[in-house]
């Protein structure tokens, strides 16, 4: 009798101790969660301190000052915000040339990239290698490729203009004529569509072939299905694609700076878009506290867009299972 | 009295359906033209005489083909020494880019720290912040800590992980199993060892996305080079070609050979991998959704 009770109570204490043991085990488990998690994560800590969020904080301290890397920093107060909307002429140039390329090569992109998904999404032959094809040029980008357009849009001798005379279209003198600079860059933009189609054709691979069927037994023809099945059904990509890509286009830059001899803005400022004006009074003249200032406004207009973009997603896109 | 009669063969669906294929098949061939035609133009006016060049109206195919052209181009600037630069600062990029962006998509994938969750959320609106808004002080720190006219500043940002890569390799570990994990752990591997042992090997794919992003993003960089790099001998190709032009002025057939040669490393990278391109892609539209 006695040993049973024995046995028992051991087993008792053998039990209690060993939930002891586990519950300072999980303890300690979460303990070395937490170091893990912050030791392998440490990097972007680093990085997102010391490169993004400092120099957020530093570059809007700057836009108060005359800082210009040699001289002490003066406090001017609102000073460099005045002077871009009063003084300084080449800033609102800069301002409408890029929101020019904003509102056309943002919609031009997305819906080259959605129509030409679609057409690669057919069972047609060779489908694979058209994919391939109409997506090689998204991969080519850098200097090299504007040297490239800066020759196929030559005005007498370049391959636009030849194909436009052709079909009896006298081409226009494209990155020489102010008129035609911007327009020039957007199709060079339209080449590249294939990036935006790869994310489309993904997305309209999801879309179940029975909305289709259902559609066509109601007899529903090719473009109401387009429009009532698969613009619904892939609008989280454009809401996506939309938002990174107006991102994207607020900072164009390289382009503009190799196609108009090292940053001189082009014919008539034409391509003087807002980044290349921030980098002249940035590097050129170095007047970084006016370039800070530039900067900030940059960053208030793109978090704003991205907030009413945000506002306006809600209404248009379509999130299946709820919402 | 009405009879079943066999619809003619134009209305047929199997008819329709030829019909449908034909026309996209032939409006798909058009567009490729259409796409493929620059490169066309590129690889033939590298390999035209500057007479052909200037000649109207333009010919498609080079009367004679000089290939000289290719040699004389690379002899008049030092591109073996760009093309060496890049290439070195491309490789570390890459590796930096490959180990510490799977480090961290590890831990917010698989390691439950404290504030996970809101951190990632920063990672991801780090995203939506125009890199020219950071660009002046980022230039200032560096010329502070005398990095200008070095490979730090192209390089070192690399290893401190970048948000889009972060996201991508995340949204790819989430798929793995946890009993995987679970498992590792109970045979007494710490975190280190699981990343290395069991991860890493399991998410190959991902990981050669982002070491062809990585690549092709140093590779193509021009922005980073103009800032920091001074020296000529230090230049990469893309602003040594930049420059390049500015030496043999209007000779296109020698700017497009130069241009055919720095596209042609990423060309080949892109057939070479191109299962990875694809599935770079459908990683980051998968789980837009």
């Amino acid at each position: 009798m006695k040993s049973y009770d024995t046995t028992i109570a051991r087993r008792g204490a053998g039990l209690a101790g060993k939930k002891e043991k586990t519950s300072r085990r999980r303890m300690s488990r979460q303990t070395r969660e937490n170091i893990f998690g912050y030791l392998f994560i440490s990097p972007w800590i680093i990085g997102f301190l010391g490169l993004t969020f400092g120099p957020l904080l530093f570059s809007l301290f700057a836009s108060f000052t005359d800082y210009n890397i040699t001289s002490r920093m003066n406090f001017i107060g609102l000073d460099n915000f005045k002077r871009m909307f009063t003084i300084d002429d080449l800033f609102k140039t800069s301002l409408w040339n890029t929101l020019y390329y904003v509102l056309f090569s943002v919609p031009l992109t997305t819906a080259g990239a959605i129509f030409l998904s679609v057409l690669l999404n057919q069972k047609v032959r060779g489908m694979k290698f058209f994919r391939t094809l109409y997506y090689l040029p998204a991969i080519l980008s850098g200097v090299a490729v504007y040297f490239l357009w800066m020759q196929l849009l030559s005005p007498s001798t370049g391959l636009v203009n030849t194909f436009l005379a052709w079909i009896g279209i006298e081409g226009p003198a494209w990155l020489f004529d102010p008129e035609w600079t911007k327009p020039a860059l957007i199709l060079m933009k339209m080449w590249s569509v294939g990036g935006g189609m790869l994310l489309y054709l993904a997305s309209l691979q999801g879309v179940s072939a029975s909305l289709y069927e259902a559609a066509d037994l109601d007899g529903a023809g090719v473009m109401k299905k387009f429009f009532y099945i698969t613009l619904p059904m892939i609008s989280p990509i454009i809401f996506f694609d939309v938002l990174t890509s107006t991102i994207g286009a607020f900072q164009i830059f390289q382009e503009a700076y190799v196609m108009t001899e090292n940053g001189s803005g082009g014919p008539g400022n034409s391509l003087l878009f807002y980044n290349l004006h921030m980098w002249n009074n940035a590097f050129e003249v170095f007047d970084m506290g006016y370039a800070s200032a530039m900067a900030w406004l940059l960053f208030i207009v793109v978090m704003v867009l991205t907030i009413i973009n945000m506002k306006l997603g809600k209404k248009w896109v379509h999130y299946e299972g709820g919402g | 009295m009405r009879t079943a009669a066999a619809p003619k063969f134009y209305e047929t669906k199997k008819f329709k359906d030829k019909l449908k294929q034909t026309i996209i098949f032939t409006v798909l061939l058009a567009g490729s033209v259409l796409f493929l035609s620059p490169l066309w133009w590129m690889i033939s006016t590298s390999l035209k005489s500057p007479a052909e060049i200037a000649q109207y109206p333009p010919t498609f195919v080079p009367k004679e083909f000089h290939f000289s052209n290719y040699v004389e181009a690379w002899k008049t600037a030092p591109f073996t020494r760009w093309a060496m630069n890049t290439f070195f600062i491309a490789f570390c990029g890459m590796a930096g880019s490959v180990l510490v962006n799977s480090l961290v998509a590890y831990a917010f994938a698989k390691i439950r720290f404290k504030g996970r969750n809101a951190l990632f959320i920063v990672v991801l609106s780090t995203m939506l912040i125009p890199g020219f808004v950071t660009m002046v002080p980022q230039y200032i720190l560096f010329s502070k800590l005398g990095w200008v006219n070095t490979y730090l500043p192209l390089i070192v940002p690399a290893f401190l992980g970048s948000a889009f890569f972060i996201f991508l390799l995340r949204q790819f570990m989430m798929t793995i199993p946890n009993e995987l994990i679970e498992a590792a752990v109970l045979d007494g591997a710490n975190h280190l060892q699981i990343w290395w042992h069991v991860m890493l090997p399991l998410t190959k794919p991902a990981l050669i996305t982002v070491a062809i992003f990585s690549f092709n993003g140093a590779w193509n960089d021009l922005l980073g080079p103009l800032l920091y790099i001074n020296d000529e001998s230090l230049y990469t190709l893309q602003i040594g070609l930049q420059t390049f032009k500015g030496t043999v002025q209007t000779q296109w057939n020698y700017l497009m050979a130069m241009s055919v040669m720095v596209l042609l490393p990423v060309v080949l990278l892109f057939f070479f991998f191109q299962k990875h391109f694809i599935e770079g892609s459908n990683i980051t539209s998968g789980t837009k959704g």
